[in-house]
């Protein structure tokens, strides 16, 4: 199946990285937009990160350059802290609202 | 011991630094003794300096004790200059100051602040001193406003009272008016020598010349300023008032000292002021106007105290008048003299009220006593001896210092004199009306009378024994009047004796008793004649001198007999007293309409019009218009994750969207 894909668009390139990492972040960004499930608006913020990742590594086979990969393994390691709060957050405001409890739950804080 | 001089003004000042810090430890009497002694002190320590002085030549009179340099841009050391002039009014502020808080001791007994009335008194003795002793206008000037400040602060000493604060406000406000004048004069002077020291300033004078309207403008300035502070038309309507501070605040700073420091400056800049005929003459006619006017409103006051400033500005417009005339000496004998029995005048009015504390509800008035020579002779008679003093009764001491003014008014303009002789007239009236009034006649105090307490005395069995316990006490059950403590009666006895010999200081029989005209006259500052002591004594041929006193005297002893006359008889002569001249010619009233009332409608306009309509707007409209902006912003602050993340987005997008479309172009 992959096989056939591939043979399809022929040998990929960096144009084809960056489409893929382009419909992975607009996938995402939509996905934290429209959905109020707070699980799936952290998961799409993750297919985000990663869709920049995807980039970061391309440009840098690209260009010959090392830095960007260094650049993923940083913005990973943040991701990994990031969502250590992000699901302590997101546990809590569970915890506050048994039934139901969506991001627009957390709007407390507003002007 | 000329070295040692600023030992004088630096113990009242280390009195002064003890009671601020452990005033309210030490308490009532050690407070009071402290002060005195300080004084006291100090006036010893004049008599050193004086007697050293004494004993040298007539032309090395004069020293300064540079202490440190002050201002150096303005060649203005902390200098003390010691001459004849300057160490007699050190020798007789010091000598009456002690006198004076040796009678506070007594009089403020049982005050609630004791102590802080001791720490203001010596502040105020430092003031004075440095007042007299400064070697340029910079350090007088000093002197001068914290003689002002102490004026004000004692003058409100019992502030709870509504009428002593405001005339502790306005006895302030009316003298900076005089402060303004002599702040101008400071400046116009350095403008035009260069310099603010005396010598130095009379040295350029005589050297370089002086412009006649230079030396006007820069005298009536210092004229302005001395009419402020010693109470001279038309800046005297703060004096009476002053009259609400404690009695021996009046005698010390209101009649004996302060006041006269618009006079003791006149004469100190006298060099100057020969270079200016005209001021001179104003000088003159305001202390005769002045001196007349206060005398009239002196006839017909009841207040004890309000009396007695009337008078004490009479006098003062006599001692303006001496220096106006050019007869300095007289203006400084007259000083002398007039603090001896003015204190005294005022310390027994101090006494009779304190006597009569608890006996009526109206203590100071007049026409509530009566008859106090039964109850305190030793005040009484002490009190008689300074009505005879300032009457011009030969040989009390007022006789000789206002005949040697009325001589000298005399030489120079006969309708001045004619105007002295009329106000000694009245002088010796209205002082009759008061003794009398005070010490004889009926005893008026019965009649609403203070009875607390349930054993009611009448007044009637009280006066069969005037010795009654009450003598001495403080008038907590006292029904009658009682005389005052020892430590009271001392001063007066002392100023009563200074009044009788005082002024054989100056007596024109020869060359050889003029003291005083001798030891002034030798107050020349070296190296320039103008400096020299201007206003010897008038050269009168001898039978005309002796007509002329004899003209005084007829006119002191009309008073008496007219006073007596009209007042032994009745204490109510309505006629004698015309509400014009019992509210001081309406004076206050017309001030407070000339520049209370516009004062307040600006001050009014300025609060509720200006700063309330228009500053307030200003900064009320700012902050409205921020209100309303916020409100309306706020809404974008709605707390829901994803309306900021379409912000992130719509931000990121927009950046995005700009550079593609910069590269591209």
């Amino acid at each position: 199946m992959i096989g056939v894909v591939l043979a399809a668009i022929g040998k990929p390139n960096a144009a084809a990285y960056l489409s893929v990492a382009a419909v992975l972040f607009t996938m995402g960004a939509a996905g934290l937009l429209l959905k109020r499930n707070v699980l799936v608006m952290f998961m799409c913020l993750e297919l985000m990160l990663n869709a920049v990742n995807l980039t970061f590594v391309t440009f840098s086979r690209e260009l010959n350059d090392i830095g960007g990969q260094v650049i993923v393994f940083f913005s990973m390691v943040v991701a990994a802290a990031e969502v250590v709060v992000g699901l302590g957050i997101i546990v809590s405001i569970f915890r506050r609202r048994k039934i139901g409890a969506t991001a627009d739950s957390a709007s407390l804080l507003k002007g | 011991m000329l070295d040692l001089v600023w030992i004088i003004p630096a113990l009242p000042l280390v009195g002064f630094c003890i009671l601020l810090l452990v005033g309210k430890r030490i308490g009532e009497p050690l407070s009071g003794y402290l002060a005195t002694a300080m004084v006291a002190g100090s006036f010893l320590a004049a008599i050193g300096v004086f007697l050293s002085l004494v004993g040298k030549s007539e032309s090395e009179r004069a020293f300064t004790k540079t202490m440190f340099s002050w201002i150096p841009s303005l060649g203005v050391n902390a200098a003390l200059l010691v001459n004849p002039l300057s160490i007699i009014m050190v020798l007789f502020v010091t000598g009456i100051a002690t006198l004076i808080h040796l009678f506070a001791i007594g009089y403020m007994h049982g005050d609630p602040r004791f102590p802080r009335f001791f720490t203001y008194l010596n502040l105020f003795v430092f003031s004075m001193l440095m007042l007299v002793l400064a070697d340029n206008f910079v350090l007088m000037f000093l002197g001068w406003e914290g003689v002002g400040a102490c004026s004000y602060l004692l003058i409100s000493f019992w502030f709870e009272k509504n009428s002593a604060a405001s005339a502790g406000k306005k006895a302030f406000v009316v003298n900076r008016i005089g402060d303004f004048g002599l702040m101008g004069a400071m400046f116009l002077i350095f403008q035009h020598t260069g310099s603010l020291q005396y010598n130095q300033v009379f040295r350029v004078i005589e050297e370089k010349g002086m412009s006649t309207g230079t030396a006007t403008a820069i005298c009536a300035l210092l004229f302005v300023g001395a009419c402020g502070k010693s109470a001279q038309l038309p800046l005297y309507v703060w004096l009476p008032d002053a009259m609400e501070g404690p009695t021996p605040v009046s005698a010390l700073i209101h009649a004996a000292t302060m006041v006269t420091a618009g006079v003791y400056l006149m004469v100190r800049v006298h060099p100057l002021l020969e270079l200016a005929p005209n001021v001179l003459k104003v000088v003159a006619w305001v202390g005769a106007l002045t001196a007349l006017f206060a005398a009239t409103i002196a006839t017909s006051q009841n207040d004890i105290k309000r009396v007695l400033a009337y008078s004490t500005i009479s006098q003062l417009g006599y001692m303006f008048l001496a220096v106006g005339v050019g007869a300095n000496i007289a203006a400084i004998f007259h000083m002398v003299t007039h603090a001896f029995f003015k204190a005294l005048m005022f310390l027994g009015a101090g006494s009779v009220i304190h006597g009569m504390h608890g006996v009526t509800d109206d203590e100071q008035n007049m026409k509530r006593m009566g008859n106090l020579r039964k109850f305190m002779p030793v005040t009484a008679i002490t009190f008689l001896i300074g009505w005879l003093a300032i009457a011009g009764v030969p040989p009390f001491a007022g006789f000789w210092s206002k005949d040697e003014i009325l001589l000298g008014a005399y030489q120079s303009n006969k309708l001045l004199w004619l105007i002295g002789l009329v106000t000694a007239l009245m002088t010796a009236y209205y002082m009759t009306r008061q003794i009398v009034l005070v010490f004889f006649g009926k005893e008026r105090f019965g009649v609403g009378a203070v009875s607390a307490s349930a054993d009611v005395h009448t007044v009637a069995a009280h006066v069969e024994d005037p010795q009654s316990s009450d003598v001495g006490h403080d008038g907590h059950d006292a029904h009658t009047p009682h005389e005052s403590p020892i430590l009271m009666l001392l001063p007066l006895v002392a100023l009563a004796g200074l009044s009788i010999v005082g002024g054989f200081m100056n007596t024109p029989f020869s060359a050889k008793f003029e003291f005083l005209a001798k030891w002034l006259e030798s107050a020349k500052i070296p190296g320039t004649e103008l400096g020299a002591f201007v206003g010897e004594s008038p050269h009168v041929a001898g039978g005309t001198k002796f007509v002329l006193a004899l003209i005084a005297i007829a006119c002191g002893l009309a008073g008496i007999a007219i006073g007596w006359k009209l007042w032994s008889r009745s204490a109510d002569n309505p006629q004698l007293e015309p509400a014009l001249l019992q509210k001081a010619y309406g004076v206050d009233n017309v001030y407070s309409n000339l520049f209370e009332k516009p004062g307040h409608a600006l001050a009014n306009f300025a609060a509720f019009t200006f700063d309330k309509k228009l500053i307030d707007g200003i900064v009320n409209g700012f902050g409205r218009v921020l209100t309303g902006v916020g409100g309306v912003v706020r809404r974008v602050q709605n707390g829901y994750v994803r309306s900021y993340a379409v912000g992130l987005l719509g931000g990121a997008v927009a950046i995005l969207a700009y550079l593609i479309v910069k590269t591209a172009a």
